[in-house]
């Protein structure tokens, strides 16, 4: 490319003939992205972790990695000749004596509890409309390493300032890594470099934190961005969307604007709440020593459901065998809890893709209800999380709502296996409950509540049809039915190998696609269309459009439908 | 007044007069409420009444000598301390009963209160209500409090006394709003639940410590705004209400142009 025949200006244009970027900037520009606000979610976690990133970087500045001891004779009162950490002692510092330091503190918490929630959230959005299905179920996986990133990077953040809180959270996870049967005691001797708490633990967890960690992060943040450019962005049913296309606008500059612009808002909500909500006072909690805990300690909400588990779980559950303790106490709420949990959310579109037989590519979303056993499953699945952080959060219910501790377990107890099986029951019910509903709208249309009494004394409500916009959303889903296989022996009497593996698959299928309502068929349509007498009655919405579209003086007069037949001819 | 006549029709004329008389009722009830006063030391005259509002108010439960019932202890030894921690937050005389009692506005006035306190002194020793210079906050050194509160406190009553759950629908009250009178009362009698931390176990100077300690977290100029000081429930609370609610808002904003 000569500078002839460049459409760029001079600076872009110079950089253009030594990289060649604008023809791939020109393509990308004119990338469609479909639009709906639940698409920004994933945005929300992105930004917040931008913000996670800068104000991280001003904390390093002056944050001191080092459980070395030192006296206190700061700003601070009450920790006035306080023996302490370094590393709890910088953050002192950073709180009360460092310019903007409280601030940039209190942003970095906040925004690392968005983040969080933020990617739970878009999870959500993901899992429900069925974006995970082919081909995104890898993007799927990178999104579920990233929020366990996530967790990881929240969790060392958390443990760095070395007050009470933290040490709690820390003492906790030295006893899990202790609970591990032979390896434990090895393994918890590794991380501390020796017993707990030690003088290493602080330095090795900011390596974590600062280092290992966003690195991963950063790099799968941009394999799963280039995930969504690769696969294109999925959009949601609607008239004219298909499989094959894309409907909506181009990034620049559309998308360009609004994504820039949500930056901003996302970084000023997380400044704003910062600058008027206080958030994890170590200055309260004081340095850390093992022998201390305080009322109300509990880790930040994305481990809550961790702690839940824990507060759940009986005592009774230790046991000894051949005089080796098993802590099942421990290992359950801690380690089988969340690996259920877990393995079930990565692992769900590879059992879907299993249960459903489909191999085909998906870039239009499914509406909840039409995958009744899907939205259940999710459902079910958040109860589970939403009770166990409830019962981690149980000293504070006690207080705030004057209960009893002993009651609000063991109602959680019998909850948290009830609560999702009856959730998974509910939704189910519901979604069904919901196509049933939309099957009624397409076949009869709205309501219109005139109701028309026929000569014969006969009463019937004047439905008016649904437009095609409408009725594509409701009728253009696919209801999948249980997988079919072939019959265990073939027509000789043999018996047919694998069938015992598609006997499993069918009965996982059954599980998923036994109930379900099909979408309305153009014959069931037509037949329902045609009520004989019923149809006497002039269809209203006709009659309405025919209305609007005549203009009547300086605009349009929107008439109610009349009933070309009086009530005085149908008494006839 | 001519001119305040013609504006009475003023579309913002209730609301300066509804301000106006809210401002004149609080001013009143400020001026009028009935304050906390210090009584004097106790005579025979005040261990007389006190013993009368004792019969007419306390006996029911407590016996008419203060020996004990079924329904309640004996206050023969507990000491002015108790019994004006017990009376003066409300606590006693009892409204229901419950897994704890509960602190509510105070039945008897001050002296009523140093009153009935005589005459429960005066049926045996026991710790006397401390004097105004034993509970000078500051006159404590509030980060030996600080360490104090930590190690004795802060497992039942949180970190900063925002108060914290028992067993059985129990617990450790807030300690935001009591006074260093009831603060340093309850360490010295241990009421309920809490338990006796006499002046062995904790000085009267470190009780003077953890007291300064604590109206020290009360001017916690770093507070924008505490989220009541739960801790990571609270915080979390707000991350999903507040952040998350709001850029959702926000994006349903941004998206709401959409096909």
């Amino acid at each position: 490319m000569t500078t002839t025949d460049s459409a760029f200006p001079g600076p872009v244009d110079y950089l253009d003939q030594r990289t060649g970027l604008g023809s791939a900037i020109k393509t990308f520009a004119r990338k469609i992205f479909p639009d709906h606000w639940s698409f920004l979610l994933g945005e929300i976690a992105l930004y917040s972790f931008v913000v996670i990133l800068i104000s991280g970087v001003f904390l390093t500045m002056f944050f001191v990695p080092s459980m070395n001891e030192t006296v206190y004779h700061g700003a601070w009162a009450s920790m006035q000749g306080v023996t302490m950490s370094e590393a709890f002692k910088s953050t002192l510092d950073l709180s009360f004596e460092v310019r903007g330091g409280l601030l940039m503190r209190q942003i970095h918490h906040w925004a690392a509890l968005i983040f969080m929630a933020a990617i739970v959230t878009h999870m959500m959005r993901v899992f429900f409309t069925g974006a995970f299905r082919k081909p995104r179920e890898v993007n799927w996986v990178v999104g579920f390493v990233l929020m366990i990133l996530g967790l990881a990077a929240g969790f060392s953040g958390y443990s760095l300032p070395d007050d009470v809180l933290s040490g709690n959270g820390l003492r906790i996870t030295d006893g899990v890594v202790l609970s591990l049967p032979i390896i434990g005691s090895y393994l918890s001797y590794f991380i501390f470099g020796g017993q707990f708490p030690g003088t290493q633990l602080i330095p090795r967890l900011f390596t974590v934190h600062v280092l290992l960690v966003p690195g991963l992060i950063l790099a799968l943040i941009g394999l799963h961005l280039f995930f969504v450019v690769l696969h294109k962005h999925t959009q949601y049913p609607g008239s004219g969307r298909t499989d094959k296309n894309v409907v909506g606008f181009p990034l620049f500059p559309i998308y360009v604007a609004k994504a820039g612009g949500f930056f901003f808002i996302v970084f000023g909500v997380i400044a704003l709440m910062a600058a008027l909500f206080t958030i994890n006072p170590v200055w309260n909690y004081g340095p850390f020593d093992p022998s201390l805990v305080s009322a109300g300690a509990q880790p930040d909400w994305y481990m809550l459901f961790l702690e839940g588990a824990l507060r759940l779980t009986p005592g009774q559950l230790e046991v000894v065998v051949a005089g080796f303790t098993i802590p099942l106490n421990v290992i359950i709420p801690a380690m089988v809890v969340p690996g259920i949990l877990f393995t079930a959310l990565a692992a769900y579109p590879f059992i879907e893709a299993y249960a459903t037989g489909d191999k085909r590519e998906h870039h239009v979303l499914d509406r909840p209800r039409n995958v009744p056993v899907r939205t259940s499953f999710g459902v079910a699945l958040l109860t589970a999380f939403m009770i166990l952080i409830l019962a981690g959060s149980n000293d504070i219910i006690a207080t705030q709502f004057q209960l009893s501790i002993n009651d609000i377990t063991s109602v959680f107890r019998v909850l948290l296996f009830v609560g999702p099986v009856f959730a998974f029951w509910i939704t189910k019910r519901t979604c069904l409950a919901l196509q049933r509903k939309d099957r009624e709208l397409v076949l009869h249309g709205h309501e219109t509540g005139s109701i028309v009494r026929f000569a014969s004394g006969e009463y019937i409500e004047v439905h008016t049809p649904l437009n095609e916009h409408e009725r594509w959303l409701r009728v253009s889903y696919e209801a999948h039915r249980p997988i079919e296989i072939a019959p265990a022996e073939d027509s000789r009497g043999v018996i047919r190998q694998g069938y015992r593996r598609d006997r499993l698959r069918q009965r996982v299928s059954q599980l998923f696609y036994e109930d379900r309502v099909e979408p309305v068929t153009p014959t069931e349509l037509a037949a329902a269309q045609s009520h004989g007498a019923h149809d006497a009655i002039a269809p209203p919405r006709e009659d309405l459009d025919h209305v609007e579209s005549q203009p009547v003086g300086g605009g349009q007069h929107f008439v109610a439908p009349i009933s070309q037949v009086t009530p005085d001819e149908r008494n006839l | 007044m001519k001119a305040l006549a013609a504006r009475r029709h003023h579309r913002n004329a209730p609301v300066v007069v509804t301000l106006l008389a809210l401002l004149t009722t609080g001013g009143l009830y400020a001026a009028l409420a009935p304050g906390t006063a210090h009584a004097a030391e106790p005579t025979a005259n005040d261990i007389a009444a006190g013993g009368k509002l004792f019969q007419a108010n306390c006996s029911t439960c407590h016996g008419p000598a203060a020996g004990g019932t079924a329904s309640g202890p004996s206050l023969v030894g507990v000491g002015a301390a108790a019994v004006d921690f017990q009376v003066s937050t409300g606590r006693m005389p009892m409204a229901a009963s419950g897994p704890q009692v509960i602190a509510k506005p105070p039945t008897f006035d001050a002296t009523q209160t140093a009153e009935l306190a005589a005459y429960v002194a005066s049926l045996g020793a026991g710790p006397a209500v401390p004097t105004a210079e034993q509970v000078d906050p500051s006159k404590g050194d509030q980060a030996t409090g600080m360490a104090l509160f930590r190690t004795n406190c802060a497992m039942c009553h949180n970190a900063v006394g925002a108060g914290g759950a028992l067993s059985q629908g129990k617990f450790a009250p807030p300690l935001a709003n009591a006074t260093p009178t009831v603060i340093y009362e309850a360490m010295l009698t241990g009421p309920q639940s809490m338990p006796v931390f006499n002046n062995n176990n904790i000085t009267p100077q470190e009780k003077r410590d953890v007291i300064a300690y604590l109206v020290a977290q009360r001017s916690n100029a770093t507070s924008v705004n505490d989220l009541g000081a739960f801790g990571p429930v609270s915080e979390g609370l707000w991350a999903w209400v507040l952040g998350i609610g709001t850029l959702i808002g926000c994006a349903v904003w941004i998206g709401a142009k959409s096909s």
